[in-house]
């Protein structure tokens, strides 16, 4: 009952925010390059979308290459934080002793080191997979160390009580014990996956959303840009639901309000 | 009649009174630049098969210690421990230990929580499924077994682990404090269902406590230990009836060997 009221509550925020942008665009008289209006995103939005997916000056080409990068960069970035992850916490030693160069390389800002890695390889697909990866390998990597580091000495002292293997002790008390901690990196990692395919696409790229903003900009079609930033939203949101469905099956066992303390968004 | 029985039974498969035989054990943590710390100095024992044993000390004198070197958690600096005839050198599969806490795996419902040992050492899943809810009835958990463990309170908790603790069919149930986060009322009911379990499985146990009451009521033999470095200063039989009530703790016996308890507390400084 109270969460449908205070959905009603939203939407009609939403209504008077939209009217009030619409009516101050007319009133003021306000040039569509700086700010368009209502029916110039919507109209954009329209020309967009009603192409063929196939077509390069459409919104579904675009969209799709940008998700295809988003996609292959978080499960590659993350994947290999997480397996990285793993092997620090079966050697101590390696943890100590690669500890600074995590530091030292997580403080530089990724961003920074876009053009770099753009130059190095080139305008196509894979160099911002590349940057994706680099943004959400290391929030997979610390929380996953952390996560292995937290563990409950006691649950492991259980499992070598019943002479399990290194690998049992891993699979049963480790790993599910670490994973909380895991999906607090990944839903990290998912918000910077959009951010890296974006910066990528600005500094070179052949196609994507980043790249047709870029245009928009240049021709001045503030109304086109907007409609590529609802599509991004979009994206966005989906990318999130479905993580956080998916931790809500894997983490079932969490309460509620706990699991949902992890979700961390940037 | 039931005396010619035994004494048969007994004579046929002699049971060990030396079931678990400890000489001379010494357990010394090398604690770096602050140098060695003695816990347990020259401890000799021996437990009977099947027989109840209870270990009280001051908090520190190593009864932990001493229940994880059975248990092979831990190795140890002197000495021997041979359990039915074997020294203990690792884990091993004819042990069962209970926990302080009841170290309950939360994303394991609790039968799950509860065949983690025949997962853990390959047993044949079927048959070990219909054992964890025979266990899981014994423990009187019957109906939430396929609860999580956050949704039971801290005595099933516990009950749930003493059932996984049993599930492989170890002769040997340590237990370490097991009752020690309970409250009162919850611990005297845990002691008579621990108790009646015990005389159900026909297992050997020690129990580590520092409650003179839960010493006395539950063990056959109370070992008594002194302050740090841990030592046996003296083992108390209880010559109290099976099944025991509540309301042995009213009896003479139960008082004198409280009050011999206390005194030995008092003399090595225990209660300082």
């Amino acid at each position: 009952m109270n969460s449908k009221n205070n959905r009603w509550a939203s939407l009609a925020l939403l209504a008077v925010l939209l009217a009030l942008w619409e009516g101050s665009v007319r009133l003021f008289h306000i040039p569509k390059f700086l700010v368009p209006s209502l029916i110039d995103v919507a109209a954009a939005l329209w020309n967009g979308l009603a192409v063929a997916p196939w077509a390069k000056d459409g919104l579904w080409y675009h969209s799709g290459v940008t998700l295809v990068e988003i996609l292959l960069g978080f499960f590659l970035g993350s994947g290999i934080g997480v397996a990285l992850g793993v092997a620090v916490s079966q050697a101590p030693r390696v943890e100590a002793v690669i500890a600074p160069f995590i530091a030292a390389f997580q403080s530089l800002p990724k961003v920074a080191i876009t053009p770099i890695i753009v130059m190095w390889m080139g305008f196509g697909i894979s160099s911002k997979v590349t940057i994706i990866c680099l943004l959400t390998f290391f929030p997979v990597l610390i929380t996953s160390i952390a996560g292995f580091r937290t563990i409950d000495p006691d649950r492991i002292d259980l499992l070598r009580s019943l002479s399990a293997t290194r690998w049992q002790v891993f699979r049963k008390a480790k790993f599910p014990s670490a994973l909380p901690f895991i999906f607090s990196g990944l839903n990290i990692a998912a918000a910077f996956s959009v951010v890296g395919a974006i910066v990528g696409e600005f500094v070179g790229a052949q196609a994507g959303l980043g790249v047709l903003i870029m245009q928009m900009d240049a021709q001045m079609d503030t109304g086109g840009s907007f409609a590529v930033f609802i599509v991004l939203s979009t994206i966005g949101i989906a990318l999130t639901s479905t993580l956080r469905a998916v931790q809500g099956r894997v983490l079932h066992w969490m309460p509620a309000d706990s699991a949902h303390q992890r979700t961390v968004s940037a | 009649m039931d005396g010619i029985f035994f004494a048969l039974l007994s004579d046929a498969m002699t049971v060990p009174d030396d079931y678990i035989r400890i000489s001379g054990l010494s357990k010394t943590f090398d604690q770096g630049r602050a140098g060695a710390m003695l816990a347990l100095s020259n401890i000799n024992c021996t437990i009977a098969c099947g027989s109840f044993v209870t270990v009280v000390g001051p908090s520190g004198c190593g009864k932990s210690t001493l229940l994880r070197i059975v248990a092979g958690l831990l190795d140890y600096s002197e000495g021997s421990v041979v359990l039915d005839g074997q020294a203990v050198k690792g884990t091993r599969r004819d042990v069962g230990v209970v926990f302080q806490s009841s170290i309950l795996l939360p994303w394991r419902t609790i039968i799950e929580n509860v065949l983690l040992p025949a997962e853990v050492l390959g047993l044949d899943m079927e048959a070990a499924r219909e054992r964890a809810m025979q266990l899981i009835h014994m423990v009187k958990l019957d109906g939430f077994e396929n609860k999580l463990p956050r949704q039971l309170s801290g005595g099933m908790q516990q009950r749930a682990s003493i059932a996984r603790a049993l599930l492989h069919d170890p002769k040997i149930l340590l237990m370490d404090e097991p009752f020690g986060a309970l409250d009162a009322m919850t611990r005297e009911l845990m002691n008579l269902e621990l108790q009646r379990i015990w005389r159900e499985s026909g297992k050997t146990v020690i129990l580590i406590t520092h409650s003179i009451p839960e010493a006395i009521f539950l063990g056959d033999q109370v070992f008594v230990m002194t302050p740090r470095p841990g030592a046996l200063d003296r083992v108390i039989p209880i010559d109290l009836q099976r099944p025991r009530a509540m309301s042995v703790m009213g009896d003479p016996v139960f008082t004198a060997a409280s009050e011999q308890i206390r005194t030995l507390f008092e003399h090595t400084g225990s209660f300082d």
